[in-house]
């Protein structure tokens, strides 16, 4: 019996004339981690999107562990408490510590009290590698820190799955091994995961599926040894080797 | 002979310093200063002023504004969420007030709620209330624009990322887009108290006991007494003690927040 925690099928999205998602179709089974790799424009944020309803998909439909978020009668705000995400700006409220980032949403959504969500915040503190910073401000970290204080925040609500949007994108080079340290814990600990990201190296030794997007279509998905290893298409082929020696230019 | 352009330089700025110097000397002997001494610094006028300048006018210049205030901030955050609302008829109804009242003069406000609605409609209020609304009412027009630019500072990613942790919108409004709203509009909310400071002088409108005297009224009343300016002076000297502290609070405020998202920056670059 599979376990499907994400199922998308015949998704479709555009901002206005431009037509972003033509038709995507994807299953997530619990405990696997899917990247979503491709060039910008490709459309594969906004299909992260659409999985939390951050965007409204124009058709198709969308089952987040049993609820359907494409469903307008659906809760949508209790569908998301299961699903957490991680977004390439960190997004951290700004005006709070880092411990009442963590708290905020247990205590106003979860109903938790004060003294179980600082114990669950401080316990998703410990995962990060951040104990110590719970008095910090948002602004007094590094973008490595800040990243790794989302992925917390984002845990404590217990999420079921998590979504990470480009999580490495906007860090510094030599911030980006501690966020992808938190991410490969986080997939050894069976936590189901969809991943946009560039990261080559990591989508080859942390997803159980690659997803290769191009065009607001998924070109080729499969495990990482074939779509990043052995790719089939030539779209893909040509992403790969551009991404991986991007130094060569090619005519 | 063309001048180098230090020498240039000199003679402009030596041009200027002497054109100071002029206009100085000519006001002070075209100036009748034994006059100006008489309305203006008369000790005995200004001793006649005190207490009653500190302990009436100047606090209930004070509880005037700050009833307006509290009572402007409150209407223009309800009419800022309007103005954003996906409701049509609301933003309708904010964008009529805000232009209405942002347009009119304070004063006719002032008259028009001090002896057109107990008029109209046999309510009467007493004077705090009077103050309080009609203060409020043209304060909070200007404050629902600056609250709304603040709201809409806020960066996006802060309302995504509430609503991704299962916070509904209004959830996600009240507890992280306006506190961070608010720390953004402190130096252009001071300098809206700033003018509801001294707008507060139209009270005088609406005919004052004597322990209601705020500020203007009270050195009216001076000057009206002793026939000397001086009252006028000592009026305009005690509006300076509230609105020069506020003035630096803004420019603090403002550097503070500055540095605060420079350095945020430079953290994150």
């Amino acid at each position: 019996m599979t376990d499907t925690i994400v199922s998308v099928s015949g998704l479709h999205k555009a901002f206005g004339k431009l037509e972003v998602l033509k038709g995507i179709d994807l299953e997530v089974q619990r405990g696997q981690v899917v990247c979503i790799i491709g060039p910008s424009g490709s459309g594969k944020s906004t299909l992260l999107r659409c999985v939390n309803l951050l965007e409204e998909p124009n058709s198709g439909s969308i089952t987040v562990n049993g609820f359907e978020v494409t469903d307008p009668d659906i809760d949508i705000d209790r569908a998301r408490r299961g699903i957490g995400m991680v977004f390439q700006s960190f997004n951290l409220f700004s005006h709070l510590p880092v411990l009442d980032n963590l708290t905020i949403a247990q205590r106003k959504v979860l109903k938790r009290d004060k003294a179980e969500a600082e114990k669950v915040a401080l316990e998703n503190l410990r995962k990060v590698g951040l104990t110590g910073k719970e008095r910090s401000l948002p602004t007094q970290l590094s973008g490595g820190q800040q990243q790794r204080v989302a992925i917390a925040r984002a845990l404590s609500m217990d999420p079921d799955v998590m979504l990470f949007d480009e999580p490495t994108s906007a860090l510094d080079p030599e911030l980006v091994g501690d966020v992808l340290a938190v991410m490969r814990q986080l997939a050894r600990d069976g936590m189901t995961m969809l991943v946009v990201t560039h990261e080559m190296q990591f989508a080859r030794e942390v997803a159980d599926v690659v997803l290769f997007m191009d065009g607001g279509v998924v070109v080729e998905q499969g495990p990482p040894s074939r779509v990043i290893g052995d790719p089939q298409h030539e779209r893909t082929q040509t992403f790969l080797s551009r991404v991986l020696n991007p130094a060569h230019v090619d005519e | 002979m063309a001048m180098s352009r230090r020498k240039r330089a000199q003679a402009f700025r030596g041009a200027q310093y002497a054109l100071l110097v002029i206009v100085i000397l000519v006001l002070a002997f075209v100036a009748d200063w034994g006059e100006i001494q008489r309305a203006f610094f008369n000790v005995d006028a200004a001793r006649a002023q005190f207490p009653g300048v500190i302990t009436t006018a100047l606090v209930n210049t004070i509880v005037y504004t700050a009833l307006g205030f509290a009572f402007g901030l409150a209407v223009g955050l309800v009419l800022a969420l309007m103005k954003l609302s996906s409701v049509g008829p609301y933003r309708w109804i904010a964008t009529v007030y805000i232009e209405f009242f942002r347009g009119v003069p304070a004063l006719l406000v002032f008259i028009t709620l001090g002896f057109g609605v107990p008029l109209a409609f046999g309510l009467k209020f007493d004077i705090y209330s009077t103050v309080m609304l009609s203060l409020g009412l043209v304060g909070s027009a200007y404050i629902a624009e600056t609250i709304r630019a603040g709201i809409q500072a806020v960066p996006a990613g802060q309302r995504e990322a509430a609503r991704s942790l299962g916070m509904s919108q209004g959830r996600a409004m009240v507890s992280i887009v306006i506190p961070q709203a608010f720390r953004i509009i402190l130096p252009p909310l001071t300098n809206e108290l700033i003018l509801l400071t001294k707008d507060s002088s139209l009270v005088y409108l609406l005919g004052l006991a004597r322990d209601e005297y705020e500020l203007t009224k009270f050195g009216r009343e001076g000057l009206n007494a002793t026939g000397s300016l001086t009252p006028i002076l000592l009026a305009g000297l005690c509006y300076l003690i509230i609105t020069i502290p506020l003035g630096y609070l803004s420019r603090y405020l403002e550097r503070r927040t500055g540095r605060k998202s420079e350095r945020g920056l430079e953290v994150e670059a």
